[in-house]
């Protein structure tokens, strides 16, 4: 019965879902017309859709998006790969911890886009600034996520283990790093759509390639279309990113009991 | 009398203050003895020191004063003839239930398949076999306190310590899982510290029950439960001596005269 009842429910939200998305993409291609909004402002659909065809023949879209979808990609492992690691290190150090917290503060507020001019000028029109904006942007919530998980594991549990006579490696591998991995994918989820935002910021700023410099030169030209084509990639290849992160999420914490409605947001 | 298995030998533990810097006695000059295949009930008000004994057995943290030893060895740090059990189950939730039986077992690096023999016929035994590839979070709270015990046996303790082992689940539930536990530890010859707030509880699992004091825990009392089929705990509450046990008991802790303590306090054992 209460399959029976969650099954039609899910079947109606995707329902209005559909719904929502064919009202959307009509109000997008005659509600700018009928509102008088001229098409250099909002164009609609149909020319966002001709642009599209245009951007992949004229503009090399399918290598822009590329060149983006790999700075996330890079951005986003070495991102967490780096977080994770100065998280578990502080959660295993209060000394370390109370030591670099202030600096991590610092960090943490200071945005960390403002940093993509910097990287710039270091490293040139090349794509590691745009890598490096993500890897910053990626750390933190990753970091945060790992640190507190590290530290409100069961004090119990540490116990029970050192009962056993369980190694310092022990206690990590079979309580602490199992423990942190729920809110490691939360970070991660975090992270992966902050990667797009990274990436974009260091391309806008400067370079020839990526999603980012093809908004910048739409800009350029007052192409509008080709402005929402960008945007349009860009949220696609934040989305993927993103979806990556769930399917692996559902793999390793296959062992949680089912979440309630909406499960994958 | 047979061998000594657990002794506290005058043990005293302070803790330093966290309101001043005075320290604070939680158990002073504490000296008692648990023999092979005996059980021992502790019970006392809230906050006098009963789990901090418990952690001082296991090894987790040294007395400040005195020292416990278990097999007439004195203890230095965790060791493999002691187990602990809490209130909490302590189930890991990415394990399943036969992995979290093995789990004490495979950290002192036994051969897996030995690691799980043991779980398969400890599982038989407290009639969970079907449920080993489930995860905690699918079992009830009785059974994962039963998967908890098995974990506890597991390891093959000379020693079992139990810290109020069944207080979080419902008056039934804890009828069946005292009579579980009474069963296994007679069948198995283990010798058992019970800290409990629960004076049937003590009364009916007991050969002995020691009463403590309120802060600094020093004991104050001890009864030797002279009722037959220890491992019925069931038969046991309808003996004709339980309530008087009883009875004596709450004279001993004062309980008609006890005023309740703020929340809160004594909370940290």
């Amino acid at each position: 019965m209460v399959n029976d009842t969650r099954a039609a429910l899910v079947r109606r939200g995707a329902i209005a879902s559909i719904f929502l998305l064919v009202a959307f993409l009509a109000a997008w291609q005659w509600g700018p017309g009928l509102l008088g909004v001229p098409s250099f402002i909002v164009p609609p659909l149909s020319s966002v859709a001709t642009e599209f065809v245009r951007a992949w023949q004229v503009y090399h879209l399918p290598l822009h998006t590329g060149v983006t979808a790999a700075e996330v990609l890079a951005g986003f492992m070495l991102g967490s790969l780096l977080g994770a690691m100065v998280g578990y290190l502080l959660g295993m150090s209060p000394t370390a911890e109370l030591a670099l917290s202030p600096y991590i503060l610092a960090l943490q507020i200071a945005p960390k886009v403002a940093f993509a001019p910097l990287f710039i000028l270091w490293m040139g029109f090349t794509v590691y600034p745009k890598i490096l904006v993500a890897i910053l942007i990626v750390f933190f919530p990753v970091m945060v996520n790992v640190l507190t998980a590290v530290r409100n594991v069961d004090p119990d549990l540490i116990n029970l283990a050192r009962a056993f006579k369980a190694s310092r490696a022990q206690i990590f591998w079979r309580i602490e790093f199992p423990s942190s991995m729920p809110p490691m994918f939360a970070g991660l989820r975090i992270g992966s759509t902050l990667a797009v935002v990274g990436v974009v910021v260091g391309e806008l700023v400067g370079g020839n390639l990526g999603l980012g410099y093809l908004l910048t030169f739409g800009e350029g030209q007052a192409n509008t279309p080709l402005v929402f084509v960008s945007i349009v990639m860009l949220t696609l290849v934040g989305g993927i990113a993103y979806l990556i992160v769930i399917l692996i999420e559902r793999r390793v914490l296959h062992y949680l009991p089912a979440r309630g409605v909406g499960r994958n947001i | 009398m047979s061998v000594v298995r657990l002794e506290y030998r005058n043990v005293t533990m302070r803790f330093a203050d966290s309101n001043d810097a005075g320290a604070l006695t939680a158990v002073r000059g504490v000296s008692f003895s648990v023999h092979d295949a005996e059980v021992v009930s502790l019970i006392g008000p809230t906050g006098c020191g009963k789990s901090t004994l418990l952690n001082i057995g296991s090894g987790l943290t040294p007395p400040s004063e005195g020292s416990a030893f278990v097999d007439g060895e004195r203890v230095a740090g965790p060791n493999a003839q002691v187990a602990f059990m809490l209130q909490k189950d302590l189930l890991l939730p990415w394990r399943t239930v036969a992995e979290n039986v093995t789990f004490g077992v495979e950290i002192q690096g036994l051969p897996l398949k030995e690691c799980k023999r043991r779980a398969a016929a400890l599982l038989a035994n407290f009639k969970l076999a079907e449920f080993s590839g489930h995860y905690p979070h699918q079992l009830s709270g009785g059974m994962r306190q039963r998967v908890a015990l098995a974990r506890t046996l597991a390891v093959d303790p000379h020693v079992l310590l139990l810290d109020e082992p069944f207080s979080a689940v419902d008056a039934q539930t804890r009828m069946v899982l005292q009579r579980d536990l009474a069963q296994t530890l007679k069948q198995a010859n283990k010798t058992a510290l019970l800290i409990t707030h629960d004076l049937a509880e003590a009364v009916t699992l007991s050969d002995r029950v020691l009463v403590m004091s309120r802060r600094p825990g020093t004991i104050i009392d001890e009864i030797r439960i002279e009722m037959p089929q220890r491992d019925n705990p069931i038969a046991r509450r309808r003996d004709a001596k339980f309530n008087d046990y009883v009875a004596h008991l709450m004279d001993r802790l004062d309980i008609a005269h006890v005023a309740l303590e703020r929340e809160g306090e004594g909370a940290a054992w």
